[in-house]
């Protein structure tokens, strides 16, 4: 129980915003004066998470840099929906790069602020999964080594989204992409491949290593926020459910990534030069069962019959989290 | 214009891109009806006054519950709160103390020394009320807002019906039921004391009453008759706790028996403990889960000391003993006579087997019909009599304080109306905002704080009120319990979790409004809002 008798506030900090909570404690989604980064008409699909999670994290990274940033973008999803000829959604100085090159370019924009002298002007990178896990791991890995000074972003829906649903080395085991299909005696994405790429940030000991999700945006502000007021190489990997992609309702964006960090799948934690600080304990524990059954991707776990051995491969991959990470109370376990 | 190499188009915002026409279906805003709302007898906008208390605004708080009931600090002792019975958040832990908040609030109003709103514009109209209990109270409230001139005749020597005259003292201080009835004299009401009315039409002729409201409490026991060898030593609940409030309080002995199942047995048999009892037991011919007497106020009984004997009925009293048959319950749950009796010893014999209303001041108004002992009325408690309204006990239904509250609600509406010369029609209710609208997931967990309740040697011996009040802190946090169910409590839930920045904050106080050039109708901020007050919809053609 979190909860104290003197201060309680009806909501606390699960909603977006709290009228009874004090201007300061208040969410940056919660006030008028939210920068909208990415602004209305973007062509995401119905239910975006990736859109959602982005305007999360750059406008809390605008208010935490006083509204001095730069964006550098990497192809995906998030820059073809935002940015198609000649329009922009976005409302930052925001630059477009290659696949696999976003961590450089933000490296070369952070030189050249520090040429110039500008140093109050932070960098931001930010990619989906495939150009972070797969295609722009060396330029990450690059910038982590070298520890230059721009907070890396990726925005992990779990697959290329952007060309019609491919595997990426961030598809959980047992998924069905368009490069995993779900047939034969294992069905979907293998198990034991893929990289966990927060822990290999961590591995690089950089200043900030956290991951979040889009159904807790306090939680996500804030590892934003704390972010900006650290230098050097940072990263921040956050999950954006995909209802294309995951074969799940529109509606459903937030529910999920709730259901993915409250079933352990999804480990919210945080990590300074590579040792873990602190995480987002599970408040109500779900099966992963609960997760699975809502999306389409998962669908072959269920029918035409029910594989029970799988979803107990996925069980025990969110107990290991629980374990590994300390995601329960311990009066809870 | 000179433009970069092989750039031809001049940029542009997103904006002229509007989404919203890929949208088959539209999130609209709704208020929706919350269980304790619904469940209210006395039409309390609980959800909202709540809203107001969880901001601390208790002032503000007290002024919306008092535009449908002007007995807070009543309501918060005596209610049966079918509001919490209802409550939504019982489903997910325990259900918000609406009544422990409900009594803070009118509690503070007296510490405070708030008022109603005085009159600013005279209708020149004058209504009569006929009985000065809650229904009468209620009324009064409600026609003098109104701007009607309201002059309550009261039989009794002092005002509150049978607030004062049916409801113990441990369970309602007098100081609450005067200064709740004072505030309602303040806003200009005439309140006559020990003034029986023998004939409504001449007295409304006298003295030019446009018309009339009658609130007259059920204050006749029923008698059953029971072979006694002493007849001095039956009397009945009514009348014991009638007595109460005179100088000479009722004699009851060492060993009192009380006969009946109801709330005023209960009340009758924790009156007699405090009055010196050593015995106090409640025969009942039925078993304790078919008593209709509310259990908490049973269990309150049985910590005092009352003692329980059901499954029997009194046949016979004498000197010092009664005579019970025992009983036993057929197959549809009905007390069938065994043929088994036993002697119990016994000082007094109170009747609690229900009350009858005195309609005697009825029988010179042509035109009223009275079936089963009570007066028919219809929904707007207007009687056959034109201008003659009624309510509360005398109308039959459920006979609670609360209800009566309700009652003279309704009933002052209506005659505002009829004052008017029009037929009054109650606005129609919103859809129920049930369980399965919410999204609980964003409520703090918090367990029900508990009224603090008298040491048990102080109930046995004295007239102390019994359940305390919450302290300020405790009132607040459990104002904060409420999830707003079914109305906008501006969470920015919505604000926050739409991908097409679709909706508009429109600032504190204001709510939020939707943008339909960009909104997709994902359904995002449906599934997420908390309280269930936006619905989605198809897309009109």
């Amino acid at each position: 129980m979190r909860t104290s008798h003197v201060k309680f506030y009806q909501t606390g900090t699960f909603t977006v915003g709290n009228r009874l909570l004090s201007e300061a404690e208040r969410s940056v989604q919660s006030t008028l004066e939210r920068t909208n980064a990415l602004n209305s008409g973007h062509r995401a699909c119905q239910g975006c998470g990736e859109a959602l999670g982005a305007r999360y994290a750059i406008d809390a990274a605008m208010r935490a840099t006083d509204n001095q940033l730069i964006a550098a973008n990497a192809t995906g999803c998030l820059e073809v929906f935002s940015t198609p000829y000649p329009q922009t959604s976005w409302q930052i100085p925001w630059i477009h790069s290659l696949f696999g090159n976003t961590a450089a370019v933000a490296t070369g924009v952070a030189a050249a602020l520090r040429v110039k002298g500008r140093t109050q002007t932070r960098v931001v990178a930010q990619g989906g999964d495939g150009g972070t896990t797969d295609i722009g791991f060396g330029c990450l890995s690059g910038m982590f080594e070298r520890n230059d000074d721009v907070l890396y972003i990726c925005y992990d829906n779990e697959a290329y989204m952007n060309t019609g649903v491919q595997r990426s080395s961030a598809t959980p085991p047992a998924a069905r992409t368009a490069t995993s299909q779900a047939v034969g005696s294992e069905p979907g994405n293998v198990f034991g491949q893929g990289k966990n790429v927060p822990l290999i940030a961590m591995a690089h000991e950089i200043p900030y290593v956290a991951t979040a999700s889009v159904a807790d945006v306090r939680d996500l502000e804030t590892k934003v926020t704390k972010a900006m007021s650290m230098h050097g190489a940072r990263y921040i990997h956050i999950l954006v459910p995909c209802p294309l992609g995951w074969g799940a309702a529109p509606h459903d964006t937030v529910n999920l990534a709730r259901l993915a960090t409250e079933s352990g799948l999804f480990p919210v934690f945080e990590a300074e030069h590579g040792e873990i600080t602190d995480r987002r304990t599970i408040r109500r524990k779900v099966p992963v069962e609960d997760y699975l059954r809502r999306q389409k991707r998962f669908a072959h776990l269920f029918k035409p019959e029910l594989r029970t051995d799988v979803i107990a491969q996925l069980q025990a991959m969110a107990d290991r989290n629980i374990r590994r990470f300390g995601l329960l109370d311990k009066e809870e376990l | 214009m000179r433009k970069p190499f092989a750039v031809t188009l001049d940029v542009g915002s997103s904006l002229a891109n509007l989404t919203g026409s890929w949208r088959s279906e539209r999130p609209v805003y709704v208020d929706r009806l919350p269980p304790c709302n619904a469940t209210c007898p006395a039409g309390e906008n609980i959800q909202q006054w709540l809203f107001h208390a969880e901001e601390g605004h208790y002032e503000a708080a007290w002024r919306v519950l008092t535009r449908d009931n002007p007995l807070a600090a009543i309501m918060g002792r005596v209610c049966y709160h079918p509001c919490e019975g209802a409550c939504n958040r019982g489903q997910l832990d325990e259900s918000v103390g609406i009544n422990a908040v409900e009594r803070f609030l009118g509690d503070e109003a007296t510490r405070q020394g708030w008022c109603f709103d005085p009159v600013t514009t005279e209708s020149g109209k004058r209504v009569m009320v006929v009985g000065s209990g809650p229904a009468g109270l209620s009324a009064a409230y409600h026609l003098r807002s109104k701007g009607h001139g309201v002059v309550i005749f009261e039989a009794e020597p002092l005002a509150g019906g049978m607030l004062r005259y049916g409801i113990p003292q441990y369970r309602l201080p007098r100081a609450v039921i005067d200064s709740d009835v004072q505030r309602i004299i303040d806003m200009g009401v005439e309140l006559r004391l020990g003034q029986r009315i023998e004939d409504i039409q001449a007295t409304m002729q006298q003295e030019g009453f446009d018309a009339c409201f009658l609130g007259v409490g059920s204050q006749i026991g029923k008698r059953a008759y029971i072979p006694a060898g002493d007849a001095r030593k039956i009397t009945d609940a009514v009348g014991v706790l009638h007595q109460m409030e005179g100088e000479h309080k009722p004699l009851l002995g060492r060993r009192v028996i009380v006969y009946g199942g109801g709330n005023t047995a209960i009340d009758v048999a924790r009156t007699a403990r405090r009055l010196g009892a050593e015995e106090s037991v409640i025969v009942y011919r039925r078993t304790r889960d078919k008593m209709p007497a509310h259990s908490h106020e049973v269990s309150e009984a049985l910590e005092e000391g009352v003692k329980l004997k059901w499954l029997s009925t009194i046949t016979a009293a004498d000197e010092e003993t009664i005579t019970v048959e025992k009983m036993e319950l057929d197959d549809d749950g009905f007390p069938q006579p065994t043929g088994e009796f036993e002697t119990m010893p016994a000082d007094s014999v109170v009747l609690a087997l229900g009350q009858d209303v005195d309609l005697d001041l009825l029988n010179r108004l042509p035109g009223l019909t009275i079936e089963r002992g009570v007066v028919q009325v219809d929904a707007n408690r207007a009687t056959g009599v034109p201008g003659v309204f009624a309510g509360g006990d005398m109308v039959g239904g459920e006979r609670t304080v609360t209800v009566a509250v309700g009652h003279g609600k309704r009933a002052a509406r209506a005659i505002d109306a009829y004052l008017q010369g029009v037929h009054h029609k109650p606005a129609g209710k919103h859809e129920l905002a049930t369980f399965d609208r919410l999204n609980t997931w964003y409520y703090s967990d918090a367990p029900k704080s508990i009224r603090p309740v008298l040491d048990i040697i102080r109930r046995q011996s004295t007239f102390d009120e019994v359940v305390g009040g919450l302290d300020e802190a405790n009132a607040l946090y459990e104002a904060r319990r409420c999830m707003s169910c079914g109305n906008c409590f501006e969470c920015d839930t919505c604000y926050g979790v739409c991908p097409d920045n679709a909706v508009i904050k429109l600032g504190p106080g204001k709510r939020f409004r939707f943008n339909y050039d960009y909104c997709k109708g994902c359904g995002l901020c449906v599934a997420e809002c908390p309280c269930g007050a936006i619905r989605i919809e198809a897309e009109p053609d």
